[in-house]
């Protein structure tokens, strides 16, 4: 019995208890008794964190996805069942947390009998919820084969490449219009986070954010099955993502240039945020990438912490940074308010151990691959045909 | 029978301070009755002390194209033939991204209530319909707050600032405005002062988000042509070079298809 206490899964247990507490006192007493938001600040962490950054680091499943099943390129199939799964605890999250995020949360089927096709929310909610279904599907073939329900597998073999493709289309929109969402307050944000083609900055730095994710996740998984890391496919993920990210930092500089804001990443504090930002996102990872050094599993690893990071740290600073700049309100997220995003994260890190352990994710697999972390690691598992 | 599109004209030259608007609009609102320095929940309009005895009222703009109603996904808010920005907290969920969209920063929330609401100026939309003004407007005894057919208010307004140019600074704030409101300010300072935020756009702020969303259909047509495309095109690919290896090999690596 005294085995299964570690310390880990102590702070786990607390850190749920108290999240528990914390969102049951949210719901009796209202968003105001646990968080700092007000009406000056009515969107704070929970908006930028839970709800951008999470949606942001789930699109390593349509990317994935679109890579192997669309374009074919087989060689990552191992990578595909986690991004998927992640993809999916993550949208999970993410309605979680908008639950609790929402004022009013037991009205959230207006949308379906209440429309309105002008608000970009609409749009993202329609296809968030679409979504999520649709990871669902896929990921059901996990389950399938988990039962050994063949004639699903077989049947789910030949669907999926039409989920796969609804699957990438609902992304595309959501993703990008999470964006379009902020395009509306022209005077309201800094200058270095406006921009009238936010849905385009949105949609490059998701990908990029969801290959170093998906590339994150192997850690993870790796973490809890011991299961052998495919690092030349993490390597070729990774080099392929920093040609992404030069191209996101590419569209925002000349984005900014065109818009005649340049001269503000040099001024005050918005520009050390900026500056930051890009460093964590963009610099360390490219940098990294292109030193002629070897890129070992720990440098992987760093790698893709930073983009992680730096993704988090760019949709919090356009969901919230970026309005104080402009008008300080002095929002700064009490300790209740990090505790649900940490506890979010680590509900996570659970799911996402205990989805390991109990479903086939590496399938079909050489019991002992000496090769694996070469290049010429090829799995044979389920094609589609 | 229709009726024309109503407002407020604000003339700050005229205001004396003393509160009588946001006593009366609280009474004709049933709102709790003590009048707070700053517009929330409970407080649709409040008068702000600015220096040398100068008073501006806040409360919403009733723009004519609303931010709010665009953003929110589920139309709780709408905008009325009378020019009243209302909402409907039977569908509303609460997401506050109209707070976030309001140009002027008007829309308040109830933080503390387990079933909150959006709360603010309803420009007494219910007493227009049976032909009152607004309650403001009913109170204001220096008639500072005129109530009116908008376009009416606009020719007062304009015909003010010509007959008098001194006394006036030769602005209407809201004229313009995210594309014009139905509540309009004149001032003998210049707004600036009176912390008027000179930032908000001149035009209606919708078109910014649905420049975008009106491309979806396309994105959507564009994309399945090209992702279909794409599967067809890598798959036959796929199969050729599997087909290729196996006639070389002469056995069949069933598990192909890699590129």
């Amino acid at each position: 019995m005294l085995k299964y206490i570690t310390p880990w899964r102590v702070l786990i247990a607390l850190v749920f208890l108290t999240t528990a507490i914390i969102v049951f006192i949210r719901f009796y007493g209202g968003l105001g008794t646990v968080t700092n938001l007000s009406d000056q600040t009515p969107w704070g962490i929970w908006v930028g964190f839970d709800i951008l950054a999470g949606v942001a680091l789930a699109a390593g499943g349509f990317v994935m996805a679109a890579t192997v099943y669309v374009f074919q390129i087989k060689r990552f199939k191992p990578l595909v069942r986690m991004a998927i799964l992640t993809a999916m605890l993550g949208y999970i999250l993410f309605i979680i947390g908008l639950v609790v995020e929402i004022g009013r949360p037991w009205n959230i089927f207006s949308i379906f009998y209440s429309p309105n096709i002008h608000s970009p929310l609409f749009e993202v909610a329609l296809c968030v919820v679409t979504y999520t279904t649709v990871l669902v599907l896929e990921f059901s073939l996990v389950v399938f084969e988990r039962l050994g329900w063949n004639r699903l597998v077989h049947f789910h073999h030949k669907v999926s490449v039409v989920l796969v493709v609804i699957g990438i289309l609902l992304s595309t929109l959501h993703q990008s219009t999470l964006g379009t969402l902020f395009t509306l307050v022209p005077h309201k944000m800094h200058a270095l986070w406006y921009s009238q083609i936010q849905p385009v900055h949105f949609f490059i730095s998701c990908v990029a954010a969801g290959m170093g994710m998906v590339c994150f996740e192997a850690f993870l998984s790796y973490r809890f099955t011991k299961h052998p890391l495919p690092t030349g496919l993490m390597r070729t993920l990774i080099r392929v993502m920093s040609y992404v990210l030069v191209l996101f930092f590419i569209v925002r500089i000349g984005d900014l240039a065109v818009r005649g804001e340049l001269w503000r990443v040099a001024e005050g504090k918005p520009a050390a945020m900026f500056w930051l930002e890009n460093l964590l996102f963009v610099f360390i990872p490219v940098v990294m990438i292109y030193r002629k050094l070897p890129l070992t599993a720990k440098r992987l690893f760093i790698i893709s912490f930073s983009v992680v990071l730096g993704l988090v740290m760019h949709r919090f600073n356009i969901a919230v940074s970026s309005f104080e700049f402009v008008k300080s309100t002095g929002y700064f997220p009490t300790w209740t308010e990090f505790m649900l995003s940490i506890a979010l994260v680590m509900f996570g890190f659970v799911a996402a151990g205990l989805a390991v352990y109990f479903f086939p994710m590496h399938p079909k697999e050489p019991k002992s691959d000496r090769l694996a972390g070469r290049e010429t690691y090829r799995i044979a598992w389920p094609v589609s045909e | 029978m229709a009726i024309k599109s109503k407002g407020l004209l604000i003339d700050i030259t005229r205001c004396i301070g003393c509160d009588a608007c946001s006593e009366n609009c609280k009474a004709v609102n049933d709102l709790p009755p003590q009048v707070a320095p700053e517009l929330d929940s409970d407080n649709w309009t409040v008068v702000y002390r600015r220096e040398q005895e100068q008073y501006v009222r806040n409360l919403c703009r009733h723009c004519a194209d609303p931010a709010c109603v665009s953003a929110c996904p589920v139309a709780a808010l709408t905008k009325e033939e009378s020019g009243a920005v209302l909402y409907d907290k039977d569908v509303c969920l609460g997401c506050r991204y109209c707070m976030t969209a309001c140009a002027f920063r008007i829309l308040t929330f109830e933080w503390f209530s387990y079933n909150p609401r959006i709360r603010k100026c309803v420009l007494c939309d219910a007493r227009i319909k049976e032909g009152k003004s607004t309650g403001c407007a009913e109170a204001c005894p220096t008639e500072a707050t005129v109530f009116g057919d908008l376009d009416t208010l606009v020719k007062v307004a304009k015909a003010r600032i010509a007959d008098q140019p001194k006394k006036y600074h030769d602005y209407i704030y809201g004229l313009d405005e995210a594309g014009g409101t139905s509540v309009l300010y004149l001032t003998s300072v210049p707004f600036e002062k009176l912390g008027f935020d000179m930032t908000v756009p001149k035009y209606p702020l919708p078109q910014l988000t649905w420049q975008v969303l009106k491309q979806v259909p396309t994105i959507v047509g564009v994309g399945a042509a090209f992702l279909g495309g794409s599967y067809f095109l890598f798959k036959r690919r796929a199969a050729v070079a599997a087909a290729e290896e196996a006639a070389k090999s002469g056995k069949g690596d069933k598990g192909g298809g890699h590129a």
